[in-house]
């Protein structure tokens, strides 16, 4: 097993938010969190990927048999996790080359391997950014500044492509998406994926399903997993939209 | 107090009188019991006056010390301690220690007219050239300090550059500080750019004894018609150091000074910087990065005056403030009555890295003209914890993060520098001062040394 959280409770400034999740997530899976507005969607992968702004309550999250929730951020990227943001920041000042580069040997020193040379580490830079079409000028600019919102998304998936994650969790990457690059990023994953890798993707709706098909999809409403079944449920959901599964629940 | 300060000089000028003028040259003497009627007028300031409201001197002016006012000879060779390979950048490379001008080994190969290095020694031939400029806008100040500079000031630095010569390469004068006790160090500097003259002038400032120091210099910048001067100052001293510069500076039409100030280790410093922009379409661009831990203190102080119409002005200060330390930023922007047509901008940000470090700033706008385009902006704050977050999740660890977001926030100080090589020691040696790393060897040699 990849991934397997056990009865997850987390809160932000007092407030929980998750209210015991239990997921497993095993390698090659394709998994589809999907749920109206404010049901803990971006919480999930944020306390996954160790975000200080929540705190974990309760429960328990094993990555690769280790305990996650002891690992710092760094940690858990280093042993693999990565989240495609749904807002990615933008940091003035740092090129993407020298963020990149950084992150890598940060990966490499973390195997105990010698850094990348400047030569190789262009050549791989060079590779990655062909699988989402990155423009080489928006390489040399700091990190997402002046990026359009698709330029931010393809970003993200460019640094997925780079850092090779066994885990991939891409929050509402979908969103404000034209049709291009919406296609343009999910080819990209779909180029990604293999049978040791697994990525988990939170959307609010089935478009982003129709490129990325998915082995599970769940439903996570108010804090809580409520529903968990194949693509089917994707679909039915964008026929019903979320009020049935609040109506049944109730 | 500052009273009893201003006594203990006024007399030690007075039994000193003649050993000062035996040691110097005409040009100086000319301006001293003059600058010594008006220091003693004016005294030190005090922090009851708004512009020294942050930066009381009385704890660096108790200390004695001692002025070497009968020149007696230097200790070592400053060219047999900064020996050092040159990579990319080679630059004319001179020395000054304490407030003497240390002969050059070696012929500069300047230009043919080019008058540079010891104030003192080429006023003896040059005397009609300089008079007309040495003290000039100095002589204005109403800061007691600068006057203090002129009454005891026995040698400086000259650099003259005449009509339309273009320096191709830098020039670099290492100021050193070096003694066996506490000194008083009264540094002079004099540039002259004739008109369509170009030159760069990068200063470094290093203390090599443990002692404290006081530097009080005084500095005239004069930038004629169509004349370009990229003056660079770069500190590199350490926490017993007090380093009090008065730049003044005077532009001509279609003239371009550009002034960038970097202080990477310090004890406190305090920069005040006038501009004059005299002549219509000139341009000055000032820049500062202060970067501070520990109790350290820098006080950026700057002027621009645009008394004509059609010229343009900008600022760029930037602080990084760790620990206990202490920053300020005061900037003017004087648009008088004429001066239609100005653009100035001012902008100052500044990174609390801890809870106790303090910023104060105050930018001030006048603009007495009503046809300008004017900005400033000022912003403290803390670290970006949401960009903090995203570089870690791609496996960088906190430190490195730190530094990676410490490094981009000086990065536009950086880059306004125009001399590439420097441009690169810079980042280096920003990196290595944000790692903790900075050997004082890397940096008394800026431009030349890895």
């Amino acid at each position: 097993m990849l991934l397997e959280i056990k009865d997850l409770h987390a809160s932000i400034d007092g407030k929980e938010i998750l209210k015991g999740i239990n997921l497993s997530i095993k390698e090659g899976e394709i998994h589809a969190i999907m749920g109206p507005n404010g049901s803990g969607k971006s919480t999930l992968s944020a306390v996954l990927t160790g975000n200080p702004a929540f705190e974990v309550t309760h429960g328990s999250v094993s990555f690769k048999g280790k305990d996650l929730l002891e690992l710092s951020p760094e940690d858990r990227s280093r042993e693999g996790m990565f989240l495609s943001f749904q807002y990615p920041v933008e940091i003035p000042g740092v090129s993407m080359v020298n963020f990149m580069r950084t992150a890598i040997n940060e990966h490499r020193k973390y195997r105990e391997e010698s850094p990348m040379s400047a030569a190789d580490f262009l050549k791989f830079m060079r590779e990655k950014r062909a699988i989402v079409e990155l423009d080489s000028k928006l390489a040399n600019r700091s990190v997402n500044e002046g990026f359009s919102g698709g330029e931010k998304k393809r970003n993200e998936i460019f640094q997925m492509a780079m850092l090779q994650p066994k885990l991939a969790i891409l929050d509402e990457t979908d969103s404000g998406l034209d049709i291009d690059a919406l296609r343009i990023v999910a080819q990209g994953v779909n180029k990604l994926r293999s049978a040791e890798n697994a990525t988990m993707v939170i959307t609010h709706y089935q478009r982003l399903l129709d490129y990325i098909n998915p082995d599970f999809v769940h439903i996570l409403y108010d804090g809580k997993i409520v529903k968990t079944a194949g693509p089917e449920l994707a679909l039915e959901l964008e026929k019903k939209g979320y009020d049935w599964i609040k109506d049944a629940l109730i | 107090m500052m009273r009893e300060f201003v006594k203990t000089y006024t007399s030690l000028y007075k039994e000193h009188e003649d050993t000062l003028n035996r040691s110097s040259v005409p040009l100086l003497n000319q301006q001293r019991s003059n600058a010594m009627e008006r220091f003693d007028q004016m005294g030190f300031p005090d922090n009851k006056r708004e512009d020294y409201r942050h930066l009381d001197l009385t704890a660096v002016l108790e200390v004695d010390y001692g002025m070497n006012l009968k020149r007696f000879n230097i200790p070592s060779n400053p060219h047999d301690v900064f020996r050092c390979d040159v990579p990319n950048l080679t630059t004319k490379l001179m020395f000054s220690v304490n407030d003497q001008f240390y002969p050059n080994e070696k012929p500069l190969n300047l230009p043919q007219g080019v008058l540079c290095g010891s104030l003192a020694e080429l006023s003896k031939t040059h005397e009609a050239l300089l008079a007309p400029y040495f003290n000039q806008l100095a002589e204005q100040s109403l800061d007691g300090l600068v006057h203090f500079n002129t009454a005891f000031a026995q040698d400086g630095f000259l650099l003259y550059v005449p009509e339309n010569v273009i320096l191709d390469k830098p020039l670099q004068l290492i100021q050193i500080l070096q003694g066996p006790e506490e000194m008083l160090v009264q540094r002079r500097l004099l540039v002259i750019m004739e008109k369509g003259s170009q030159a760069q002038l990068l200063l470094c400032d290093h203390t090599l004894s443990p002692n404290r120091f006081l530097v009080n210099q005084v500095s005239e910048l004069f930038v004629a018609d169509n004349a370009r001067l990229e003056y660079y100052e770069l500190e590199m001293s350490h926490a017993a150091t007090t380093r009090l510069s008065h730049t003044f500076a005077s532009v001509g039409a279609s003239a371009n000074l550009s002034q960038n100030g970097m202080t990477l280790s310090n004890g406190l410093t305090r920069n005040n910087i006038e501009v004059h922009l005299n002549g219509s379409n000139s341009e000055a661009n000032l820049s500062g990065l202060a970067l501070v831990e520990n109790e350290q203190f820098v006080d950026n102080h700057i002027w621009v005056d645009h008394a004509v119409p059609h010229c343009v002005s900008n600022q760029l200060y930037k602080y990084v403030l760790d620990d206990q330390s202490k920053g300020v930023f005061s900037g003017r922007i004087l648009v008088q009555q004429d001066a239609q047509k100005t653009a100035a901008y001012q902008s100052n940000r500044n990174l609390c890295m801890s809870k106790e470090s303090k910023m104060f700033t105050k930018p001030q706008l006048e603009i007495y003209a009503d046809d300008v385009r004017c900005s400033h902006g000022s912003a403290t704050g803390q670290m970006d914890e949401t960009a903090m977050f995203y570089i870690r999740s791609r496996g960088i660890p906190e430190k490195e993060a730190r530094l990676l977001m410490k490094f981009a926030f000086a990065a536009d100080v950086i880059d306004n520098i125009h001399l590439d090589p420097l441009k690169d020691r810079m980042r280096m040696l920003v990196e290595k001062r944000f790692r903790g790393e900075l050997a004082r060897c890397a940096g008394c040699t800026a431009a030349q040394c890895s």
